[in-house]
């Protein structure tokens, strides 16, 4: 099949790129605006910021989401920050810089032409969102407060105490629900997106399951955009919710979208350490915590004293050691790794030796407890209430775990898929953060993508798109309902002897050991030797008690997990041809010194993963990655 | 960490689905550890419910981190615990005691009908916020952030008011299940920020409106709903929005029904 992967890289100088394309764009009349619907999958930050200027726009919009409440969406859970390039600080930031940054933070694995239109867009975010009402952190005289944070040296993440993300999400949850009131969005709560239509090479729908009363919806659209969020929950341990999935863009995956750089997921470096079998998730520490915290160790092997007693002189300080000039703020790839490297050493401190200590005694002894408490209050309040320790008394411990996921459906600079008039925004497209992505741009890229990039681009496939009018009788959608509830009746009827988590939690152990933090040639064989055989289990093993016809949480996670032992196998595969280190994916045997080696003869490319059927392997295709402004370096934070 | 474990008795509210009558029904919760969160100990009994065959408890989480608001129940008459300011979720069950009979038991609302077992449908929030919770603000024009300055008092008011989780705590922990300290809390977060000013008024008065239409009941102060609040939204809120109402109302003007000349 012929290589699909056309980014669409405007022509001209990257800082004209986004002006000349929204100039070229073709535009959809006023009038003829409410005559297209668009139909959104996910309400989080890209996909409710999607809905709500869409509908602004005049465009008929459908939301879908699977929780009960679109507030309720992961984004809420982002606690540090999201930049923008205002230079507030007058320290020297820029939209270059920004970019710069950015496309350095992600390994030179990103699409330069997109990192910059994010870093362009960034400022405006920020203006949006506080005309919108979102409360960010103020100085005395008025103007917004700026903290720095991990991988940048300049202060531009913009805060609202530690629940950024709530309020952003709140802000543009709310900007939806405006239109919802305008009768401009329609909006449909606990719907989990089963199936993609596609109609002569076209998105032009989806099939929802209303996970209340267990009916089959098809829904008709001339386009539909997913934004339904990261698969991090392949690991089953991890700092996303529990409802976090990759099932939207997995089953747009086997309609015909290219799955990208699905190996890249970052491990954030300050979780909550793991304290038993029966632990569900991992509670994120934010990053901004690395402002004032300090990372360290015994310098003893074994050293069990409590941390309050272990002296000055006898503690490794080691991010400040091995990264002078970045020291606590070095990139969340780099702290992770070392972190690692310290509890393989046999210094690791908690119980588990998995863990070691991030300490703010220096800080509250500089500036008060007062001026602490007032930064990260409520995180220090939700450590203690997690683990019964008083971090205010003794360092917390932290691990790291995975959290963001980089890969995702693959989009060409109009954040369009390989499939026509199917568009993926936020983080579950693969765009704009490479290999590593850096603190507090998560937030950054979803509104970025909601807000200001597809109503222009969505507006200009509608204009140049001939579309003929489809309706849910078509035999496309009946076909697609007709799949979606044989996969249904088939879960059901296994009837076996063991629970969906069971091997959730099995599939995790297998991705963490042998595709998390760092990857080698054997383990991923030994791992693609391993998921098939547990897919094959579940298949024939799984128990879902109850009925498909009525609200039936077993079900829905089965489905779930269906999905992932099939993804666990493509980020496997992903990582074990991708012969290099980059960023947060890390390959064991290419590596200077334990840090990561890149190869950008072989792999300055994106990997993107085309689906040809079932039990078939994968095709790989590549987009070539040029990078004319940031010249190809090596990373260092030394 | 590896501590103590703890034996329970559950009581559990059991319903099938919203038209089925409910019923408390025993369960045992054996071994739990106590750095389990009261979620965990819960999706521990979910697996052995599941391994005979029998249905989970159906009860709605999502982040586990306390900010989603998705989680929430009532357990020994008290909305998400025992514990203050806390979300279930962020319960551990170190602050049980071994032995213990636990009651569990969904929101009760009228305005929050029950899905299934523990989970109730609490989106006539949404639609209190759809009624007039945001700034009217399209996307794409809005002038430089630092054009209009927020005295830092304010917002933090503001942020204190806005980081309500939408749970409905407050309402299951109120006689008269009202949605008072949830309308207030958004009513107020804009209030207090110059970008709120313009629909002020009208605002209070279609929140208020759109509270009332969904059946929340009428606050009468008592304060349950602040006791009960994971996130101490604060009563305060209610009287700023009682002011806001009154306000409202005795200035309202007639809306101008004048088009434009075309």
């Amino acid at each position: 099949m012929a290589n699909k992967l056309d980014s669409k890289i405007p022509s001209g100088p990257i800082e004209s790129k986004w002006t000349k394309s929204k100039f070229d764009y073709k535009l959809v009349n006023p009038a003829n605006k409410r005559k297209h619907s668009i139909i959104v999958v996910g309400t989080g930050l890209a996909g409710a910021s999607a809905a709500a200027s869409l509908g602004e726009l005049g465009y008929k919009v459908k939301a879908f989401c699977v929780h009960e409440s679109p507030r309720r969406a992961h984004s809420v859970a982002a606690q540090g920050g999201i930049n923008a390039a205002k230079n507030y600080q007058n320290d020297g930031d820029s939209t270059y810089r920004l970019f710069y940054d950015t496309v350095k933070g992600g390994d030179f694995r990103a699409r330069e032409a997109n990192v910059y239109r994010l870093a362009e867009v960034s400022a405006n975010i920020i203006d949006q969102m506080v005309a919108q009402g979102v409360p960010f952190a103020r100085e005395y005289g008025g103007t917004l407060a700026n903290r720095s944070f991990g991988g940048a040296q300049v202060s531009r993440t913009f805060y609202a105490r530690g629940q950024t993300g709530q309020q952003l999400l709140l802000g543009a949850y709310s900007e939806m629900m405006r239109q919802v009131d305008a009768g401009t969005v329609e909006l449909r709560t606990r719907r989990e997106m089963l199936d993609l239509v596609v109609i002569d090479g076209k998105a032009r729908g989806i099939i929802v399951r209303n996970l209340v009363t267990g009916e089959i919806e098809s829904h008709e659209a001339d386009a539909v955009v997913i934004a339904s969020g990261g698969y991090s929950n392949v690991f089953f341990l991890s700092t996303n919710a529990m409802a976090c999935a990759v099932t939207a863009a997995w089953k747009a995956h086997k309609r015909g979208a290219y799955f990208a750089n699905p190996c890249y997921t970052q491990i954030h470096p300050t979780c909550i350490p793991v304290h038993g079998e029966n632990q569900s998730k991992l509670t994120l520490m934010s990053e901004s915590l690395r402002n004032d915290g300090r990372v360290w160790v015994p310098k003893a092997v074994g050293d069990k004293r409590h941390p309050n007693d272990i002296p000055e002189n006898e503690r490794d300080y080691y991010l400040e050691r091995v990264y002078p000039s970045f020291g606590n703020l070095a990139p969340r790839d780099v702290a992770s790794r070392q972190a690692k490297y310290r509890c393989d050493e046999g210094r690791g401190v908690n119980e588990s030796g998995k863990a070691v200590y991030l300490d703010f005694a220096d800080a509250i002894k500089r500036l008060g407890q007062d001026k602490i408490s007032e930064r990260y209050g409520n995180l220090f309040e939700m450590y203690d209430k997690i683990t019964g320790q008083n971090p205010y008394k003794q360092p917390m411990m932290i691990y790291p775990a995975p959290h963001y996921t980089m890969g995702g459906l693959w989009v060409d600079y109009n954040l369009e898929s390989t499939i026509p008039g199917l568009f993926v925004a936020g983080e579950a497209n693969f765009s704009d953060h490479g290999a590593n992505r850096l603190g507090a741009s998560a937030l950054m890229q979803g509104l970025a993508d909601g807000y200001f990039v597809l109503p222009y681009t969505l507006g200009n496939y509608l204009g140049n798109t001939k579309l003929e009018k489809v309706s849910v009788t078509n035999d496309a959608f009946k076909a697609a309902e007709h799949g979606v509830k044989e996969e249904i009746s088939e879960l059901m009827n296994i009837k076996g002897n063991r629970t969906v988590d069971s091997f959730h939690k099995e599939l995790g152990h297998i991705m963490w050991e042998y595709c998390g933090m760092g990857r080698n040639e054997e383990g991923l064989k030994k791992a693609l030797q391993q998921i098939p055989k547990l897919r094959e289990e579940f298949w024939q093993n799984v128990r879902i008690p109850g009925e498909a016809s009525y609200l039936n949480v077993e079900l829905e996670k089965a489905g779930r997990v269906a999905d992932f032992l099939e993804l666990g196998e493509l980020m496997c595969r992903d990582a074990l041809e991708r012969k290099e280190s980059c960023g947060g994916h890390f390959r064991e045997e290419y590596q200077v010194d334990g840090e990561a080696k890149r190869d950008d003869t072989n792999f300055c490319h994106v990997a993107a993963w085309e689906y040809t059927g079932e039990n078939k392997a994968s095709v790989r295709h590549t987009e070539e990655l040029k990078f004319e402004n940031v010249h190809l370096a090596t990373r260092s934070y030394k | 960490m590896a501590g103590k474990t703890l034996n329970l008795t559950l009581k559990v509210w059991r319903q099938k689905g919203p038209k089925d009558q409910g019923g408390f029904v025993d369960l045992q919760a054996k071994n739990v550890s106590e750095d389990a969160s009261f979620l965990e100990m819960l999706d521990a009994v979910n697996e052995e419910l599941v391994a005979k065959g029998d249905e989970p408890i159906a009860f709605d989480h999502d982040c586990r981190e306390g900010i989603c608001g998705a989680c929430g129940f009532v357990i020994d008459g008290e909305a998400h615990g025992p514990m203050k300011s806390t979300t279930v979720c962020q319960l551990h069950m170190r602050n049980f005691t071994d032995g213990a009979t636990l009651t569990i038991e969904p929101f009760r609302a009228q305005a929050f009908p029950v899905i299934k077992d523990l989970m109730v449908n609490r989106s006539s929030l949404d639609r209190i916020i759809s009624a007039g919770g945001y700034i009217s603000q399209n996307a794409g024009n809005a002038v430089d952030a630092n054009a209009v300055l927020v005295p830092k008092a304010d917002a933090d008011e503001a942020m204190s008011s806005a980081t309500c989780i939408g749970c409905g705590a407050c309402v299951a922990a109120c006689k008269n299940a009202s949605a008072a300290l949830f309308t207030s809390a958004k009513i107020s977060h804009m209030a207090l920020l110059p970008q709120g000013q313009v629909e002020r008024k009208e605002r209070a008065m279609r929140m208020v409106a759109a509270m009332d239409a969904e059946g929340f009941g009428s606050c009468t102060t008592t304060g349950a709903c602040e006791a009960a609040c994971p996130k101490e939204i604060q009563l305060t809120n209610i009287s700023r929005m009682n002011r806001e109402f009154f306000v409202a109302n005795v200035t309202k003007r007639e809306k101008h029904k004048d088009g434009g000349a075309g």
